[in-house]
């Protein structure tokens, strides 16, 4: 997103990239936390896990804004989204 | 004072801080007595929409470390077995009063009964063992309640007693003695850390250390069948190791638990077998009978489940026959009958309900038990 | 980044019993983001874990109790409430949580359910509803739309199904939230302003059922729940709870309906034993 004028604050309030990780083997390939990641990070794998299943894996973590929605969303508990220390510094 | 006074007294006795109930007659002075007594000791009284919801309430509380009770009779007894199987099967001690009236279903709401002796044993569904015990007096059920909490606390298992209408509604002296802390039995806790505990894992006797809700020890219980972590496991060995724990630990620990009374048994070769209020028209009819000339005793059963094989065993090596009065047509009989096997006659005396045996009716069965 | 979960990262895993994960529920099943925003509302809440006493009764949602690490009973069909009346009477300090499904907290525990909310106990009801009996295989329940099909009404439902919010509030609860489980902000507060209030509370959790009641009402795939969620909610607070039937795969009204101050029923016990000349 390009915006046409910065708000002064806009490096201080800057949104850094959160790490995903989703644990394969409780995925049970529901597909929520796909279709409701709202910047679009997430994809079902191809390959199956264990038990049979497509699971969710990150697909872009640069686009994570640590929203957490997924983590909220998952029904096995797989999903965990941490923010980066240096960003809680702020 | 009245028995079912008596019975509530005992409790509070006992230590018992928390009833749920549901009116029925004749167990609603019980509630009653409850109502008015917990309040002044502390403890909480509460009637609830039913008796379904009365037992799970005793569940409940006495998971959160009070001694816990509910009474009621048939009706609301049968509606109690779905959550004394619960009971069982989380091993909560609680204690499960049934002023037992005259069935089936409704029948004789304010007249006597011993019609759910074999519910009492097998009333809920699965293999267990279950603690029941039959007061004959108001100062009988005083004494066995505390008894009743005691061996409930200390196996870990509900204890029913079961009662009868005469004896729930009776007015006799009661003596209460005040009772000494030592003579009170409370369940073991967990010497373990949180973390550490096993719900399940017994102790030497078979009987597991309870943790109660709030302490910090996180424990899951179910009525699914479950291993030492309380967790579910859906297997036959898991079943089968549980199931028979649950039924070892009053079985192997019968000699503690069996009580049982005699009067002239030494000599007899008629022996009467009863157990509730017609143990005292028994008592009766068997002095009746010595005036004839006949040998004749009594056994008084006072704790009915587990049943006190062994005893009826060795009477049957020197007894012709057991006479056993019920008011109802053939429950704890088909027990002496089993364990006396071919060496002795178990003659029943059946009554319907509705009153007591007359001492003749009992007399002539002792006549006949010596033809 | 996909690996295996670190517990130490997880929000939520402190409050699970790892050892028992993964957990029975289907695909897509809505317990499970139920159960995350309980845990959640429990710091939120600020209340001490070791003194919540969580009970379930039967059925799906009946198995919550085995896999969260707090105090947990899971009892029989229908008994979830008498028995969490029971431990919160005898150990007042506990905050009794009941999670159970629709079938077994409105059918078989119906009684149970309006009579803890007349006496407007201090117990946070969450009631996950699915519109089925789940674990039995799918039958039709008490909160199944009329016209839905179940494995016991396979013509359609010809019973007309409770509203539960409404069903709660004229019994008499404190607190009556419905959400569903693709409003999980909005829930997690609900839940966390649920359990901060005293007396009774209960909170509908619409929760899709995808193998089973969404197989058979034409959304077999957990997508397919959700997407109908995100389309037919309709959020209003203080909304009357008379107007939150639901209808098969018709609007669902949303949001807080009832949040008001009634003695519970320890006040009134405490307020009358007061009275009481203690004696031995």
């Amino acid at each position: 997103m390009t915006l046409w004028r910065q708000p002064f604050d806009a490096a201080e309030k800057a949104t850094k990239p959160g790490q995903i990780h989703i644990d394969k083997e409780r995925c049970k390939g529901c597909d929520f936390c796909v279709d409701f990641c709202p910047t679009e990070a997430l994809r079902m794998s191809v390959e199956l896990s264990s038990k049979g299943y497509n699971f969710a894996v990150v697909d872009d973590e640069s686009k994570c804004l640590a929203c957490g929605f997924c983590e909220l969303i998952c029904p096995e508990f797989a999903i965990t989204v941490s923010i980066p220390l240096d960003n809680n510094v702020a | 004072m009245n028995g079912d006074s008596a019975c509530a007294e005992g409790a509070i006795s006992a230590g018992c801080r928390f009833f749920a109930g549901y009116p029925i007659t004749p167990a609603s002075e019980l509630a009653e007595r409850m109502s008015e007594r917990l309040p002044q000791v502390g403890g909480v009284c509460i009637q609830m929409e039913d008796e379904l919801a009365s037992m799970a309430a005793v569940l409940g509380a006495s998971w959160a470390g009070l001694k816990a009770m509910t009474a009621t009779s048939g009706p609301g007894f049968s509606l109690m077995m779905e959550n004394l199987g619960l009971g069982v099967m989380l091993e909560t001690p609680c204690v499960l009063v049934n002023i037992q009236r005259a069935g089936p279903s409704t029948g004789l709401p304010t007249m006597t009964g011993q019609g759910d002796m074999m519910q009492a044993r097998w009333g809920s569904h699965g293999s267990y063992e279950i603690i029941a015990l039959a007061p004959i007096s108001p100062q009988d059920i005083f004494d066995l309640t505390i008894l009743a909490f005691n061996l409930s606390e200390k196996y870990r298992v509900p204890v029913l007693i079961m009662a009868d209408e005469v004896v729930g509604h009776m007015s006799e002296k009661v003596t209460m003695p005040t009772i000494a802390a030592k003579d009170l039995v409370e369940r073991r806790r967990p010497k373990v850390k949180p973390g550490k505990y096993l719900p399940y894992k017994p102790d030497a006797d078979l009987v597991p250390p309870m943790a109660v809700a709030g302490e910090g020890y996180h424990f899951h219980v179910t009525g699914l069948t479950h291993d030492e972590r309380g967790y579910p496991v859906m297997t036959v060995e898991a079943h089968d190791r549980l199931v028979r724990r649950l039924v070892d630990k009053i079985r192997l620990n019968r000699h503690d638990i069996i009580k049982y009374k005699e009067f002239q048994v030494e000599d007899a070769d008629i022996i009467v077998c009863a157990y509730g209020i017609s143990v005292r028209i028994a008592q009766l009819a068997v002095r009746m009978a010595r005036e004839e000339g006949i040998r004749a005793g009594l056994l008084q059963l006072i704790t009915i489940w587990p049943f006190a094989e062994q005893r009826i065993r060795e009477l049957s090596l020197q007894a012709k026959a057991f006479v056993v009065p019920e008011i109802n047509y053939g429950q704890i009989v088909l027990e002496v009958e089993r364990c006396a096997g071919d060496r002795a006659r178990a003659i029943l005396v059946p009554h319907m309900g509705g009153s007591v045996h007359s001492p003749q009716t009992i007399l002539e069965a002792i006549r006949e038990a010596t033809q | 980044m996909t690996d295996t979960l670190n517990a130490k990262n997880h929000s939520i895993e402190k409050y699970l019993r790892q050892d028992r994960m993964p957990h029975i529920w289907c695909s897509g099943c809505g317990i499970g983001p139920a159960v995350s925003c309980f845990l959640r509302a429990i710091d939120r809440a600020e209340i001490d874990p070791n003194k919540i006493a969580l009970v379930s009764g039967i059925g799906c949602t009946g198995r919550v109790a085995g896999y969260v690490k707090l105090d947990s009973f899971h009892t029989t069909h229908g008994r979830a409430i008498p028995f969490a009346t029971g431990l919160k009477l005898a150990k007042p300090e506990l905050k009794a949580v009941v999670f159970s499904g629709d079938g077994d907290l409105v059918a078989i525990g119906g009684n149970h359910l309006i009579h803890a909310a007349r006496r407007n106990i201090d117990m946070t009801v969450i009631c996950v509803n699915n519109f089925n009996y789940g674990m039995t295989g799918g039958q039709v329940g008490p909160t199944s739309p009329l016209e839905a099909r179940t494995t016991t009404t396979p013509y359609g439902n010809f019973e007309p199904p409770f509203n539960l919010p409404y069903l709660a509030s004229a019994s008499g609860a404190s607190y009556v939230a419905r959400w569903t489980v693709l409003h999980l902000r909005e829930l997690e507060r609900a839940i966390t302003e649920a359990m901060i209030k005293p007396g009774f509370s209960f909170i509908d959790v619409i929760a899709p059922c995808p193998p089973i009641y969404g197989r058979m009402n034409k959304m077999p795939l957990p997508m397919d729940s959700m997407h109908y969620y995100q389309e037919k909610t309709i959020i209003r607070h203080g909304a009357d709870p008379k107007e939150a039937d639901i209808t098969l795969n018709g609007p669902i009204l949303a949001g807080t309906f009832v949040d008001i101050e009634r003695p519970t029923f320890q006040d009134q016990l405490n307020h009358i034993s007061s009275k009481v000349n203690a004696q031995v």
